[in-house]
């Protein structure tokens, strides 16, 4: 009886795995078919199977068409650093809802939350305006002070560091943190820094993990913000490289396909490597992603 | 801070921001001007521009233009957010059913060129708005019915001339022979897997052959009548029946586009001109191109494609106005022609292209184009009407009632447009 409900197990999780490969195995295989191949195969099992005329001139074809190095250096920096900021500003947020006390400490967090019934579309003219005026340092044509932070990191990273889901989740996590430890640390003249340091993050991983997961795809995913205030190819994120490929009237399908291959194999690795948090803590959070 | 070491610190920024400016001044650096395209990803296109951009700065050291290229798919919104924030570059292109929105919402000003330059080209590619230029295009684009002159003798049809169309009941038998004869799995590509301005472009021609419009041009203040009226509710109900008859597929495939005609699998494709040189390529001379068929009141393609503008905030609109003047010297024109599969826009550029022009391949969709078109509406309006004219031509399409459809389009422009107070010019 056991070995048939492990039989049965195994063979609706191979099923489900199937049915999850299909997509990213279609992708790949049409990366390597021309565009009247891939077009045609896709009526058929053949769009699964690397048949017909095999080769990696799509790829060939994205790195001549965009400066793909250039988009993908721009996104893994801009995510990367926005996870950072925002794993230390979120959580120490958290922490000071989560663990001390002060007045208002949940009119705040009532705040915070209240924010996430506000969709980015809501916000993104005032906060463009916002970054229109905002005063930057300039250095072409002398060292001046100027307005506006248009085409560059900043733009990209600053508005996405503070995040409610992310303090949410912080909070919800320290939440679960026995108060003896605090009150141990305090006894023992911590300060509530050294607190946050040494006993909470340390025992936050999971948090972290979901965290960063959950930043990093938006970030990774980001077009509509860099849309509007990215003109400068230099700067331009990964997302905004695949409106290349749709020109006027015409879509090259087979170098989309190569080009979201290899945008995907940073995301799975990330997923992958940190799969195990991620896990444990949608267990314990109850989070849905 | 220490004092002493504030007060150098001091010294160092202003001996830089006083001495870097005065050395960018020494040498007089000529004035920049930034210019937005669309031709992100479309390297033949981008590699036309950027030829026009460089012999212009190397030509005169007044003024240096500065390429941004945008891919097409996200071009129209990073512009309105550049409006949003005065952010706006000094040269746009735009596609031209879009410049009487940029018009009115103060994007443009107008254009300086002499008329000497403008006037051989044709007006499908010149933006005109109360009169006065405010965008010029380098090249255009036109539609034509393409199929083989076998097809045509195949099938018993004669061949209809822009003078003598086929009727809608010649079209339709047409169509219904090249079904019947069992040689093609449908009989006409349309082209319907594309989104966007494809429908407008594309599809409200035939509205506007059955005698309909998507807005009455009489003021542009209401589309009763035009977009549901009696030829507007026969557009709708010919249009159903071309996939409800399995005349042409109702989910066309990416394949069936690309490949449907020139694999013999459609008898018909109603296409772009950018799509001839392949068609060529695969019939030779036994490629036919045949006028649209007049469905009610006339014949009709749409016209115009992208053309360059001068925004509002440039603050050097001369030199903006001598790239422009530059550009659309015949030696260019003739390029954004050949290069891309396009249109010539001027007799002489016509004269040395190899598909336009008396007797050479595509001379027939040069004709369509000086004598059939219908421009889209002219109107601050129009992105609007062409997406409320998607949708009713895709629920129509699909089977949705004609009329019904087509009420609840009018609907939502005219409600629009009432909230915009009908787009009375801002004083």
């Amino acid at each position: 009886m056991k070995t048939l409900s492990r039989v049965t197990l195994y063979t609706l999780m191979t099923i489900m795995s199937f049915v999850f490969l299909f997509p990213l195995v279609f992708m790949v295989i049409s990366s390597l078919k021309p565009d009247a191949q891939l077009l045609h195969d896709t009526t058929s099992l053949r769009a699964f199977i690397p048949t017909g005329s095999i080769s990696f001139k799509n790829y060939s074809g994205v790195f001549t068409r965009i400066p793909f190095f250039t988009f993908l250096f721009n996104s893994l920096l801009v995510s990367l650093i926005t996870v950072v900021l925002g794993l230390f500003v979120n959580s120490s947020i958290a922490f000071a809802i989560a663990r001390m006390k002060w007045k208002g400490k949940n009119f705040v967090m009532a705040i915070i939350l209240a924010t996430l019934i506000l969709p980015f579309e809501v916000i993104a003219i005032p906060l463009l305006y916002i970054c229109a005026k905002i005063p930057s340092i300039s250095f072409t044509g002398g060292f001046h002070l100027t307005h506006g932070i248009f085409n560059s990191y900043q733009i990209q990273i600053l508005p996405f560091i503070a995040n409610a889901i992310s303090i949410f989740l912080f909070v919800q996590f320290f939440k679960t943190l026995p108060k003896d430890l605090d009150e141990a640390a305090r006894v023992d003249g911590a300060s509530w820094f050294l607190i946050y340091r040494k006993i909470a993050m340390p025992l936050a991983g999971p948090a972290i993990g979901t965290v960063a997961i959950l930043t990093f795809l938006p970030m990774w995913n980001s077009y509509l913000w860099p849309v509007m205030t990215i003109q400068d190819e230099r700067y331009r994120p990964i997302m905004i490289g695949l409106q290349y490929f749709y020109t006027n009237f015409q879509t090259s399908w087979g170098q989309i396909m190569a080009y979201l291959s290899l945008l995907t194999i940073p995301v799975v690795i990330l997923f992958l490597s940190m799969q195990r948090f991620f896990v444990t803590s949608i267990a314990t959070s109850g989070v849905k992603g | 801070m220490n004092p002493k070491r504030r007060l150098s610190l001091a010294v160092v920024f202003a001996t830089v921001g006083l001495i870097v400016p005065a050395a960018g001044v020494a040498q007089a650096a000529p004035a920049a001007i930034t210019m937005w395209t669309h031709n992100g990803g479309n390297a033949a296109e981008l590699a036309d521009v950027n030829l026009t951009v460089k012999d212009f700065n190397a030509s005169q050291s007044k003024y240096k233009v500065i390429v941004k290229a945008f891919p097409q798919a996200s071009y129209n919104d990073a512009v309105a957010a550049a409006a949003a924030s005065n952010n706006l570059p000094c040269i746009v292109d735009s596609d031209a059913p879009n410049i009487p929105a940029w018009v009115y919402a103060g994007y443009l000003s107008p254009l300086t060129l002499p008329a000497s330059l403008t006037k051989p080209f044709v007006p499908a590619v010149k933006g005109i708005i109360n009169g006065k230029l405010y965008s010029i295009g380098t090249y255009n684009a036109a539609v034509g019915l393409f199929t083989t002159k076998t097809i045509l003798a195949e099938l018993g049809l004669r061949t209809p001339t822009i003078a003598n169309p086929w009727t809608l009941a010649e079209f339709n038998d047409a169509m219904s022979k090249a079904k019947a004869s069992g040689k093609f799995d449908y009989a006409l590509e349309l082209g319907n897997n594309n989104t966007g301005e494809w429908w407008p472009y594309f599809y409200s021609p035939f509205l506007q052959s059955f005698g309909g419009d998507l807005i009455n041009r009489a003021g542009y203040k209401t589309a009763e009548g035009s977009l549901n009226g009696k030829a507007a509710v026969a557009w709708g109900n010919w249009w159903q029946g071309l996939f409800a008859n399995g005349l042409s597929p109702k989910n066309e495939t990416a394949d069936q586009h690309n490949n449907g005609f020139v694999t013999g699998k459609f008898a018909f494709a109603w296409d772009g001109a950018w799509d001839g040189p392949n068609f060529l390529k695969k019939y030779g001379t036994d490629l036919a191109i045949l006028p649209p068929p007049n469905l009610g009141t006339h014949p009709v393609i749409g016209g115009g494609s992208w053309e360059w503008a001068i925004t509002r905030t440039c603050s050097s609109s001369a030199g903006a106005n001598a790239w422009l003047a530059y550009a659309i010297q015949t030696k260019y024109l003739i390029k954004f022609a050949n290069d891309l599969g396009n249109m010539p826009v001027t007799p002489a550029a016509a004269a040395a292209s190899p598909f336009f022009g008396p007797g050479k391949p595509f001379a027939p969709l040069q004709d369509f184009s000086a004598q059939l078109v219908t421009l889209r509406p002219p109107t601050p309006a129009y992105p609007i009407l062409a997406k409320v004219f998607e949708n009713a031509a895709r629920a129509i399409k699909d089977g949705g009632d004609v009329q019904n459809t087509l009420d609840g389009a009018v609907d939502t422009i005219n409600t629009v447009l009432k909230s915009n107070n009908f787009y009375k010019t801002k004083k």
